[in-house]
């Protein structure tokens, strides 16, 4: 597998949260505005990153992962929840309303499957530049999805986006345009579920369609 | 004992740990497709949260709190929790092979599902005391039981419903999870 491959695997075809259904709590949660969506793809992305290419620094290195091996897990855990508290600190002394917003979901960073689920699967057996690609492309793929979900949220519930702070498109006008009010709802827990089975379902809808297409392309050949 | 009555009520409905604070959703849409094991997974979490959720507790306040090392918080936690379902595991499997049957095979999945973690940080970061950790522990859990044993019965008629291809799954679990949501986020206003 080439670096492009690997980078793009982790976006689309192995997208974590759309395929594989990974790391489902923070997605629920945190989508209540586009900064939040933000804000947790940054701290994903550097503990991802980070944690697939030290743990494949180790586990590369030969004397050291046979003296790991039987310990592997925990060893594991311990350098994501490192890194994680890094994040913690640095989010709580320069963005403290971010890291009020996200609340214990910063911390439990340390339990999100996709973190230790790379680690397992693909960081213990590959080289380290290549576990840091998977890291990026998994981390985006993560991100981009989040990211979906809670401009789907935010616009219909609150007709706003709010990118950073107090960086804000006010899309309002939409609603004004269509002579409907924003639904409430969608920013509240009833909203995360519905949206995010929604989002599913269409995403699933369009991954069959295309698999039909690429049948039908194989039979009209053969 | 208002205050605790206030607190149980709380953790049960209003702040219910799945539908409206998103922790355990794993288990709960993983777990929850036959009532059996709905409810063997629920007693798991129960029983485990009780037990990390003390033991953190004590370590956070006579040792982090002691030390003034507060920031270790995370990784203390997660080690002692990883230890715990490993230590409970063995002494179950010793002591009570008839509980161990019923909840061994879910007790490893427990250490990645972060309720248990995210119900020992809630409980430091509420600033609880002894009495209270335990009643607000207790009826998180209960909450996480009962709305996977509500869940896991939807999804039994579910497997004969007709439903739509795309929605097959999981989408079709989230959507009838939102709709228990709607009716659990209305049990709010008896307070």
């Amino acid at each position: 597998m080439n670096k492009r491959d690997n980078f793009l695997k982790g976006i689309i075809k192995e997208n974590p949260l759309f395929v594989a259904l990974l790391g489902l709590c923070p997605s629920l949660a945190v989508t209540t505005s586009l900064e939040n969506a933000i804000g947790m793809t940054l701290a994903v992305f550097f503990v991802l990153v980070l944690s697939n290419f030290i743990i494949s620094l180790i586990m590369s290195n030969k004397k050291l992962s046979e003296l790991v091996k039987p310990v592997r897990i925990p060893v594991y855990i311990v350098v994501i929840a490192t890194l994680v508290t890094i994040v913690e600190m640095v989010m709580n002394a320069y963005v403290i309303d971010l890291y009020r917003s996200l609340g214990v979901f910063i911390p439990l960073i340390v339990v999100n499957c996709i973190i230790l689920g790379r680690a397992e699967a693909f960081a213990s057996e590959n080289k380290p530049v290549d576990s840091l690609i998977d890291g990026a492309g998994m981390a985006l793929g993560y991100g981009f999805a989040i990211m979906l979900i809670s401009v789907f949220r935010e616009f219909l519930g609150k007709g706003t986006l709010t990118i950073w702070g107090n960086l804000q498109l006010n899309l309002v006008f939409v609603f004004d345009f269509l002579k409907i009010q924003p639904i409430a709802m969608f920013v509240q827990p009833v909203g995360a579920f519905l949206s995010f089975g929604l989002i599913l379902a269409a995403i699933t809808a369009i991954a069959n369609n295309h698999k039909n297409k690429l049948a039908k392309e194989v039979t009209n050949n053969g | 004992m208002d205050n605790l009555i206030m607190i149980a009520f709380s953790a049960f409905i209003i702040e219910n740990i799945i539908l409206t604070q998103f922790l355990g959703i794993c288990p709960f849409l993983g777990v929850s497709t036959k009532r059996s094991s709905a409810l063997g997974m629920g007693m798991a979490v129960i029983f485990v949260m009780l037990i990390s959720s003390s033991v953190t507790w004590l370590l956070y306040k006579y040792v982090l709190e002691a030390f003034n090392i507060q920031y270790m918080r995370t990784i203390m936690f997660i080690l002692v929790i990883a230890s715990l379902v490993q230590m409970v595991e063995i002494f179950l499997k010793k002591v009570s092979p008839a509980l161990y049957k019923a909840l061994g095979i879910y007790l490893p999945l427990i250490t990645t599902n972060c309720a248990v973690l995210g119900v020992a940080i809630l409980n430091i970061s509420k600033e609880h005391n002894f009495i209270e950790m335990l009643v607000y522990t207790t009826f998180i859990g209960l909450g996480f039981l009962f709305v996977m044993y509500i869940f896991s019965m939807m999804r039994e008629k579910l497997d004969y419903s007709p439903v739509p291809k795309a929605f097959k799954g999981a989408p079709i679990a989230l959507i009838i999870a939102a709709i228990l949501a709607i009716i659990f986020s209305r049990f709010g206003g008896i307070i």
